[in-house]
């Protein structure tokens, strides 16, 4: 008997082979016949049938321009492009006019970014919420991802603004200890990570949140890594602006998200130009359209925002609690099995608490490339290297990690075949264990 | 596995020539922005004669293997050779595994022969070799040259 008893896998073996059984990729073997553990769902999910038949059926019957023409294929394709933005607002909690689809979250983010930019610059709207110049300060935190990193160093280089950030301690949690001197009457931007990518660690939103709003700060979320495995509700956060990527949350690439609260997109200026985005032209100037067709000029990704759609469906089916329980007791299992290997390193929250499935660690003597490739050896799929988020790794003196992340379709069964291939990486390259 | 040959395990464990040495013509400082891993590397050059390759290598053992060869390979050979080993070198790795590689010509950078059948790491092996190229080049030296003999 262990004192511990093991956390419940929220999914039943039934019910996970039932779920595997959705996804066809899980069905491949790779290098030498291994069968596929694929614990990269982080960089990217995979898809079930649902999402790639929502995806052919809408090239099979639907496909035409959205929002131009009025042909009986232009009618059918717009309403299921406005059924999957429906429907995508449902999963998170809002309402359709608050979702623009962007290509993934880094185009997300960037639209802000350069919103903003583009009002300090004179262009549309007269809103200072958006002005940047110098003297006006934007926060970001050490753990973000590149993707919530550089579109606010450029932005900050762009309007003379100050870019400042929340540093990381030691158990990978942010320090929000001066919070009122780093969030200050001069910050007009406040953008971090929801769930971290590398640490896994939940930042504590509504804290963040608090600070911001006596400021008057706009607040943008990367959501990149908690929209697919937590229940996640716009109005429950308190956020402005919110980011994250169809393909990491079994849709297909090509498709994310920017939410925003209706009064900060309507206020904010455009950033992409051109058809559809519009009001009415003339040879001197344009007016736009409203929310959130301002925001997505051009013909659209409307074929993935249809699979996107069915992917928020299938993950609504399976139960985002369940999602979020599931994970959580792998997460555990993963924690405990490297706490057994004291040649591991992990570089995060040793805790359940307030923590995803993003599981990155370093072995010691052995670069990150060396045991993905032993893992890779075994069939195991696993990210190494800095995961775009370079500075972290500097914080952590660790030139890069190894990082298995989770989905619902991963077992117990496959984290104990990670740990058995991980377990041959000393042998390998002569460490002593 | 075939990649992890154990002269690659003994040159990443013990680089030979390793530490960054003083005088030399030329520093270069190379990362391979997928995965971090950095080489700076300096080369003395008298005349025609590499006289020293010093380096300080961050990364993976293929990329600290190879950098480790290449300093055993080339320190104190002439710019021909290096020429021609470069030129070895370069098509082994990026034949996809077509090219077995010369062991008369690499030496024991032939057990880097696995690498070309991991698209991956191609760059990890070849990090060290384009960061001579580079410094060769800042002391006038272009080392894809063919060689006039
Ligand atoms: C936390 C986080 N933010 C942003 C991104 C960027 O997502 P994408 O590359 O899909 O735009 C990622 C994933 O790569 C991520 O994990």
């Amino acid at each position: 008997m262990t004192v511990h008893a093991p956390a419940p896998i929220a999914f039943g073996d039934q019910e996970r082979a039932r779920i595997r059984a959705d996804f066809p990729i899980l069905g491949r073997t790779v290098r030498h016949g291994h069968p596929l553990i694929y614990l990269d769902s982080g960089a990217t999910s995979q898809k079930p049938y649902a999402v790639i038949d929502a995806e052919r059926d809408w090239y099979e019957r639907l496909n035409a321009a959205p929002h131009r023409g009025a042909h009986a294929l232009s009618e059918e394709g717009t309403e299921a492009y406005e059924a999957a933005r429906a429907t995508v607002a449902r999963f998170i909690g809002a309402r359709p006019s608050e979702i623009v689809f962007t290509k993934n979250a880094t185009e997300s983010i960037n639209l802000a970014a350069y919103a903003f930019s583009n009002s300090a610059a004179g262009g549309g709207g007269r809103d200072d919420r958006f002005r940047l110049g110098p003297g006006d300060e934007i926060v970001v935190t050490e753990m973000e991802h590149h993707a919530n990193l550089i579109p606010w160093q450029e932005l900050s280089k762009r309007t003379g603004a100050t870019l400042k950030w929340f540093s990381v301690d030691d158990d990978g949690r942010l320090d929000l200890s001066a919070i009122d001197d780093v969030i200050t009457e001069r910050t007009k931007v406040v953008a971090f990570v929801h769930a971290s990518n590398v640490l896994g660690t939940i930042n504590p939103v509504e804290v963040i949140v608090a600070r911001a709003r006596e400021v008057g700060a706009i607040v943008v979320l990367d959501a990149c890594q908690s929209v697919p495995h937590l229940p996640v509700d716009v109005t429950d956060l308190g956020v402005d602006l919110l980011a994250f990527s169809g393909h990491k949350m079994l849709g297909p690439m090509g498709v994310g998200v920017l939410w925003g609260k209706p009064e900060i997109l309507e206020q904010m200026p455009v950033f992409l130009t051109g058809g559809s985005m519009i009001e009415t032209v003339s040879m001197d100037g344009a007016t736009y359209a409203p929310v959130p067709q301002k925001f997505e000029a051009g013909v659209p990704n409307a074929a993935q925002a249809v699979g996107l759609a069915a992917a928020c469906d299938y993950l609504s089916n399976l139960g985002m609690d369940k999602v979020s329980a599931h994970e959580h007791a792998l997460t555990g299992i993963l924690l405990d099995g490297l706490r057994e290997r004291p040649w591991t390193r992990l570089i995060g929250p040793d805790s359940l608490e307030n923590r995803g499935g993003a599981v990155s660690f370093v072995v010691d003597g052995v670069h990150a490339h060396d045991v993905g490739q032993i893992l890779d050896d075994h069939g195991v799929a696993v990210r190494v290297g800095h995961h775009c988020a370079w500075p972290l790794h500097r914080r952590f003196r660790a030139a890069a990690t190894t990082r298995a992340s989770l989905a619902p379709y991963n077992t117990p069964e496959e984290i104990g075949a990670f740990f058995a291939a991980l377990d041959t990486v000393p042998g390998v390259f002569g460490i002593e264990v | 596995m075939d990649l992890y040959q154990e002269l690659i395990i003994d040159h990443s464990k013990r680089p030979i020539r390793m530490g960054l040495r003083e005088p030399f013509d030329a520093e270069v400082h190379h990362v391979n922005p997928t995965c971090g891993d950095e080489i700076t590397l300096r080369v003395d050059r008298d005349g025609e004669t590499l006289t020293d390759i010093s380096y300080d290598s961050l990364g993976c053992s293929i990329s600290v293997a190879s950098a480790s060869m290449l300093a055993e390979l080339l320190t104190g050979e002439d710019l021909d050779t290096a020429r021609h080993t470069y030129a070895a070198i370069r098509s082994m790795l990026t034949s996809k595994g077509e090219d077995p590689g010369d062991e008369d010509v690499i030496g024991d950078a032939i057990a880097l022969a696995g690498v070309a059948k991991y698209p991956a790491r191609v760059k990890c092996a070849l990090l060290s070799w384009m960061a001579l190229a580079e410094a060769l080049a800042k002391t006038g030296v272009n080392l894809s040259e063919e060689s006039h003999d």
